[in-house]
C-alpha cells in the first residue's frame, strides 16, 4: 500500500462496520423515504395534468434539503462514537504507532461520516433532479435552473462538513458515545433555542449567528437564490461556518494524540 | 552489527516533569531489556522512538532512520505492543489483526493470511473469530503481540508484555518473546520492571532510573564481574552488621524477609563474613554462596536497598 493511503483503509473499515448495524441501515433507508415521496411528486406533476399543482420548482430542492436536515442530525448522532470509542479502548496509540499521520486518522474518521451524510442529502437531491429530467422528457427545467446541481452540492457539502467536523471534535473530547450524542444534540438545540430567545428579547435577528443551523439556512437561501431577507449577511454566515469548522479542527489537532499527557 | 535504536542527548518533558533527561545510549540488535522502576522513563523512551511524543531536545534514530524526519518509515518497520489494554472496538481477532496489517502497509489478502498465521503463533488460533472485547486479560496481551507482529517488523517494542497475566500465561508469553528474539531473528526491546522477565528473554539490558540510563551492557557481563555473592541471615542487630559490611567495602541489600545478599568484590570469602559477624556480636544463622543475578545489577545501579 502506498504511503498516505491508510486513511482509505480506515474509512472503508469504518463504513463497513457502521453498515453492520441493523439500526443504522434502517435509519439510512428511512432517510430515503422523503426521496420516494418527492419522486412520486415529480412523476405525477409531469405525467398527470390534474396534478400540475405539484409541479417542481427550484424551491422544491431546497425544501427537500431542509427536510433532510433531520436525517443529517440523526445520522451524525448515530456515528457519534467514531473517535470516542477509540479513546475508550485506547486505540489511538495503536493507530498512531502505525505508519499513518494524525491528519490521515482524522480523514479516515471523517470520510465515512461525510459519505453517509451526503448519501442522505446530496445523492437523493441530485437523483431527484435527474428524475425530473427523465419524467418531464426534456431539459427545459434543468437548463432554466443550471445552478441547481452546484447549489445542491454546495449546500449538502457545507452541511455535511459542519456536522461531521463538529461531531468528530466532540467525539475526541470524550470516551462515551452517548455523552457525545447528548453534547451534539445539546449544541444544535441549545444554540437554536438561545437564538430564538435572544431574538424575542432584543428584537434583533442578528442573533441567528450563534446558531449553526440558522447560518446554514442563510447560506442555503443565498445559494438557492431565495428572496427572503437573511438575518445576517451571507458573508457573515460563511464566516461563522468557517470558524466553527476551524474550531473543530483545532480541537481535533489538540486531542488526537498517541499519548494522553496529564500535567 | 549496527544498533537498532540510538538516542542522542534525548530529553522529554511533561509539563514541569522531566521524563527523560539527556539520555544517550544505543540499543544493539537482538533482545534488549529496558529495565527500571515505574516512572523511570521506559515507556516515554519507546513513545519517543515511535514519534508519539516530541522530544524537547535530542535525536532518536530507529533502524538508521530519524524518528522526527521519517516517522512513517520508522513505524512501517517496527511493531509496538503498548502497555495499556488497547484494541480496535467491534472486531474479531482476525479482522483486527488483519486491519492492523493493512494499516501497516500490507495488501488486504496478505494481511488476512498473516493475521491467521500470527494468531496461531501467539496461541489464539482457536478463538480467532471471537470478538476481541470478549477476550480475557491474558488473551488481550497476546493479541496486542499479534498486531505488533503481523507486518513482520524489523524491530519490536514490547511495553510490559506480561502485565495482568496469570503465572502460566506469563510463562507462555515469555517463551513467545524468547522465541521471537532467538529463533525468528527479530530485534526486540522489552520494557519491564520485572527483572525475571528481562533476564529470561534478553541478552542485553539497559537500566533506567529517574529519566536517565544508569547501566547498560550484556546481561552476562553485567552479572559476572570479579567477586562473589552470599546469601546471609543473621540473628542480632542487622543494621549494625549492614553498616559494618559497608565500612568493609562490601555491598549488601535485602532480598527477601531477613535474608541479605552480600556482594564481595575481591578475594575475601565466607570466613571474612564470619569474622565480621563475630566482631559485631551477631550470629550467622544461614550463609549460602549464590550467583550474581540481574537483581544485583539492578539494585546496584538504581541504589535501592
Amino acid at each position: 500500500m502506498p504511503c498516505g493511503r491508510a486513511w482509505w483503509v480506515m474509512a472503508r473499515t469504518e463504513l463497513r462496520s457502521s453498515l453492520t448495524s441493523r439500526w443504522f441501515v434502517v435509519l439510512l433507508l428511512v432517510a430515503w423515504l422523503p426521496f420516494v415521496v418527492r419522486a412520486a411528486q415529480i412523476y405525477f406533476s409531469s405525467s398527470v395534468a390534474q396534478a400540475s399543482f405539484l409541479s417542481v420548482t427550484a424551491q422544491t430542492f431546497r425544501d427537500f434539503l431542509d427536510q433532510q436536515s433531520l436525517f443529517v442530525f440523526l445520522v451524525t448522532i448515530a456515528m457519534a462514537g467514531s473517535i470516542a470509542n477509540d479513546r475508550r479502548v485506547n486505540a489511538l496509540q495503536l493507530y498512531l504507532s502505525k505508519p499513518l499521520t494524525r491528519v490521515e486518522y482524522v480523514t479516515g474518521k471523517l470520510v465515512p461520516v461525510l459519505v453517509c451524510l451526503l448519501g442522505v442529502t446530496c445523492l437523493p437531491a441530485a437523483l431527484l433532479l435527474l428524475l425530473q429530467v427523465a419524467f418531464s422528457g426534456g431539459t427545459t427545467f434543468l437548463l432554466a435552473n443550471l445552478y441547481l446541481l452546484p447549489a445542491i452540492t454546495l449546500v449538502s457539502v457545507l452541511e455535511a462538513l459542519l456536522s461531521a467536523f463538529a461531531m468528530l471534535a466532540l467525539s475526541s473530547l470524550s470516551r462515551s458515545r452517548r455523552f457525545v450524542s447528548i453534547m451534539y444534540a445539546g449544541v444544535i438545540f441549545f444554540t437554536a433555542a438561545l437564538h430564538q430567545v435572544l431574538r424575542v428579547v432584543t428584537g434583533s435577528r442578528a442573533w441567528a449567528a450563534i446558531s449553526p443551523g440558522d447560518m446554514l439556512d442563510v447560506v442555503a437561501g443565498a445559494v438557492f437564490r431565495s428572496r427572503i431577507e437573511p438575518p445576517v449577511p451571507v458573508a457573515a454566515a460563511v464566516l461563522v461556518i468557517a470558524l466553527l469548522i476551524g474550531a473543530s479542527m483545532w480541537v481535533l489537532a489538540r486531542r488526537i494524540r498517541g499519548v494522553e499527557i496529564v500535567t | 552489527m549496527n544498533p537498532v535504536l540510538v538516542l542522542e542527548t534525548l530529553s522529554v518533558r511533561y509539563g514541569q516533569h522531566w521524563a527523560l533527561r539527556d539520555v544517550s545510549t544505543a540499543f544493539p540488535a537482538g533482545a534488549v531489556g529496558l529495565l527500571g522502576p515505574n516512572g523511570a522513563g521506559k515507556s516515554t523512551l519507546i513513545r519517543a522512538a515511535l514519534g508519539l511524543v516530541v522530544p524537547d531536545s535530542g535525536r532518536v534514530r530507529v533502524l538508521g532512520l530519524d524518528t522526527q524526519r521519517a516517522p512513517l518509515q520508522v513505524r512501517a518497520r517496527v511493531g509496538y505492543m503498548p502497555e495499556s489494554d488497547a484494541h480496535i472496538p467491534g472486531m474479531n481477532a482476525v479482522s483486527y489483526v488483519a486491519y492492523c496489517g493493512e494499516l501497516s502497509g500490507l495488501p488486504r489478502t496478505d494481511a488476512i493470511q498473516r493475521a491467521h498465521e500470527v494468531l496461531y503463533y501467539v496461541g489464539l488460533g482457536d478463538v480467532r473469530y471471537r470478538n476481541v472485547e470478549q477476550y480475557s486479560s491474558g488473551m488481550k496481551q497476546r493479541i496486542k503481540l499479534a498486531q505488533a507482529l503481523v507486518h513482520d517488523p524489523d524491530l519490536l517494542f514490547l511495553d510490559e508484555p506480561t502485565n495482568g497475566m496469570d503465572p502460566k500465561g506469563r510463562d507462555e508469553m515469555l517463551e513467545l518473546v524468547r522465541d521471537i528474539a532467538h529463533n525468528k531473528g527479530l530485534s526486540l526491546i522489552l520494557s519491564s520492571h520485572l527483572l525475571p522477565d528481562v533476564e529470561h528473554t534478553c541478552d542485553h539490558v539497559i537500566v533506567m532510573d529517574k529519566g536517565a540510563v544508569v547501566v547498560s551492557g550484556a546481561i552476562a557481563s553485567l552479572k559476572g564481574p570479579g567477586g562473589r555473592v552470599f546469601e546471609v541471615r543473621i540473628k542480632g542487630d542487622t543494621a549494625r552488621f549492614a553498616s559494618a559490611l559497608g565500612a568493609a567495602g562490601l555491598e549488601c541489600h535485602d532480598s527477601e524477609e531477613d535474608v541479605m545478599r552480600v556482594f564481595i568484590p575481591d578475594e575475601r570469602g565466607a570466613s571474612f563474613l564470619f569474622q565480621l559477624a563475630a566482631e559485631q556480636r551477631v550470629q550467622v544463622r544461614h550463609l549460602r554462596p549464590s550467583v550474581p543475578t540481574l537483581e544485583d545489577v539492578f539494585v546496584k545501579a538504581v541504589g535501592e536497598k
